[in-house]
């Protein structure tokens, strides 16, 4: 029965390397939607949510997590192979994640005092973005990723159409949404005009600065935001940390933490 | 002035009155959060009495001061613009129909507004709106149903800000035209009221209807006196001496670059400006594929997909898109419409998040224009 219910529907599978399940379960979050999505797409493939585990080949495959460990390069590698589209989800997968943090020690150190055993432990020196080893055919980001975002994507792929993801800041979010700036009305550090937007401008619709969850937007100034964030009294120290959160190793904000180190 | 009014504070809030029972919904100045907003407002107690705000480059703060007046905050951060052309408006939807489908274009809903509150500045920038979406093949009968209804009561500007640069734009401290009624706030020891000027039969009929008196020559004094005394107090000069040309003159200043090192192309300058027009629209459908649907939305000549076309993008570079803002802004703008696109008001410079000075930048291509140095060479 399953089989013919799902005839014609294109086969998703979702994927999890290192991350913390955050991302997928947008998916299941997606309550009023959820119904909708399950009648138009196949989940062939999704642990998280499912017992049955349909083998590939797979119209979508949507990845989420970073690739840690030798093991991850070769399942990634086979994924793309059995995927017609590759979607990443999540700063995990789009950027490293925050256990790219890891980048800047030598990963010898953490084994040595974390594992009893460390020679069981096979793993790379860096924590990468799925891209870093396979071609990716849309990176979806976020920190969490926005629910609607991973709803337009599926639609957008559905109906054979560009989906409508802006890479733009999240001060034009901000402005559509009639937002104070909290950074030019209250001096408060805010990532906003050098991150993505997508979230929707949580933080700064509640008077916080933002985080920059989403990564770098599509053309960042990040040394003239560290300018600024100087001028408004945040030391290179605060500047480095600001920059090193869930997205420390995308290009522009690890560039921006670096040339902010002592 | 033409038979000036004098309105007391009753008056005003019998003048908002009188716009609820004519069915305007009332937007007007409002303290939220930090900052002055517009939006509705139902009483004279919505308005935000004794807030004063300071601008500068990348900085506004605000603060409330002694006085009583209604009106002694300069400017919000966001226009009027959001109202008469919405950051977001759905055109049509789509829906399949067997092999063919059938389109509904979505009915305009929009109240009739009343503002309250419209600076000089602003109501230039309304009427170069205005021109540009009547114009040519881009008429937006949408902006233009919303401009029909819409009643507008300026206020004279009392205390301009370091960011405002009117005086230059030839554009304020005092409202010129486009408005119902004109209103100068006095505070004259205890006597705090305005004096009302009407701009349009509806204005006449309005002040009539609620019974304003007429002023007299000391209010009429007090009211010159207070926008000689704004007028004085605008600091910053944009020198608009050929500058059209200029501009168009000096693609290749070295200054752009100068200029893009400190831009962060997030935007903010193009959202907040009170005549920046451009927008995007964006398609988006059911799951199944059967009901379509069309929004424009603002877009910004500072986001890459504003020049992404078939074939690549014609302004990747920070330096490409802040300097087509700008010469659109003050050179091409007058060619495509017949007046400049800036009317002084300073929002760009106040909100931009690194303070960035349209003036100085001016300033600067001016003080090295490659045309004095090069004898015109390009």
């Amino acid at each position: 029965m399953p089989q013919r219910r799902n005839a014609g529907k294109p086969k998703v599978a979702v994927f999890k390397f290192a991350s913390c399940d955050g991302c997928q379960l947008s998916l299941l979050d997606a309550e009023e939607e959820l119904l909708d999505v399950a009648g138009a797409i196949n989940i062939a493939f999704f642990p998280e949510a499912s017992r049955r585990m349909l083998r590939g080949p797979y119209d979508i495959g949507i990845v989420e997590g970073s690739i840690t460990t030798p093991h991850d390069v070769e399942h990634i590698r086979a994924i793309r192979k059995s995927c017609g589209a590759l979607i990443t989800i999540g700063a995990c997968a789009t950027a490293g994640g925050i256990q790219a943090l890891r980048n800047w020690k030598d990963i010898r150190n953490f084994v040595h005092v974390v594992y009893a055993s460390p020679e069981y432990i096979s793993t790379l020196d860096r924590s990468l973005p799925v891209g870093s080893f396979v071609h990716v055919d849309f990176e979806l980001r976020g920190c969490p990723i926005n629910k609607f975002q991973l709803l337009e994507i599926i639609n957008a792929f559905l109906n054979k159409r560009k989906p409508n993801i802006h890479t733009y800041s999240v001060c034009m979010e901000c402005k559509i949404k009639g937002n104070n700036c909290i950074m030019v009305a209250r001096g408060e550090p805010c990532l906003g005009p050098v991150t993505q937007s997508g979230c929707g401008a949580i933080c700064p619709s509640f008077n916080r600065g933002c985080y920059g969850c989403f990564g770098p937007m599509e053309s960042p100034n990040a040394p003239a935001l560290s300018a600024r964030l100087h001028e408004l009294g945040q030391t290179k120290h605060d500047i480095k940390l600001a920059f090193r959160t869930f997205n420390a190793y995308a290009d522009a904000f690890r560039k921006e933490s670096e040339s902010n180190e002592q | 002035m033409n038979n000036p009014f004098r309105l007391t504070i009753e008056g005003l809030e019998r003048v908002i009155m009188s716009l609820q029972q004519k069915g305007y919904d009332v937007i007007g100045p409002r303290y939220s959060d930090g900052v002055i907003v517009y939006d509705r407002i139902h009483s004279i107690d919505d308005l935000p009495a004794g807030f004063v705000d300071e601008l500068t480059p990348g900085m506004y703060r605000l603060t409330k001061s002694g006085n009583r007046q209604f009106f002694g905050y300069t400017l919000p951060p966001q226009s009027w613009k959001r109202f008469l052309y919405p950051p977001c408006r759905e055109l049509f939807t789509l829906r399949k129909d067997g092999r063919s489908f059938g389109l509904t274009p979505k009915e305009d809903r929009s109240p009739a507004y009343a503002f309250v509150g419209v600076r000089a500045c602003e109501l230039s920038a309304i009427s170069i709106q205005d021109r540009v979406f009547s114009s040519g093949d881009y008429r937006d009968e949408a902006y233009l149903s919303v401009r029909r209804r819409n009643f507008i009561i300026a206020v004279n500007c009392s205390q301009p800000a370091e960011t405002c640069f009117c005086t230059s734009m030839g554009t304020g401290p005092k409202a010129g035209a486009g408005f119902d009624i004109v209103l100068t706030e006095i505070i004259n020891g205890e006597s705090h009221y305005f004096v009302a000027e009407a701009g349009s039969d509806a204005g006449t009929s309005l002040m009539e209807g609620i019974g304003a008196g007429g002023a007299d020559e000391s209010d009429v004094g007090a009211a010159d006196e207070t926008i000689r005394k704004a007028s004085a107090a605008v600091t910053r000069i944009m020198d608009t001496s050929d500058l059209p040309e200029l501009l168009a003159e000096n693609t290749d200043h070295p200054q752009w670059d100068d200029v893009a090192k400190r831009c962060l192309t997030c935007g903010n300058c193009t959202m907040v400006c009170p005549t920046c027009f451009c927008s995007t629209v964006e398609d988006r459908t059911d799951l199944a594929g059967r009901i379509a649907g069309r929004t424009r939305t603002w877009d910004s000549c500072f986001t890459m997909d504003f020049a992404r076309v078939s074939g690549g993008n014609f302004r990747i570079s920070g330096k490409s898109r802040y300097r087509q803002w700008l010469t659109h802004k003050l050179s091409s703008w007058v060619e495509q419409f017949g007046v400049s696109g800036c009317v002084g008001c300073g929002r760009c410079i106040t909100w931009c998040p690194v303070g960035i000075d349209l003036t100085a930048e001016v300033g600067a291509i001016k003080r090295g224009s490659t045309k004095q140095e090069s004898g015109g060479s390009r």
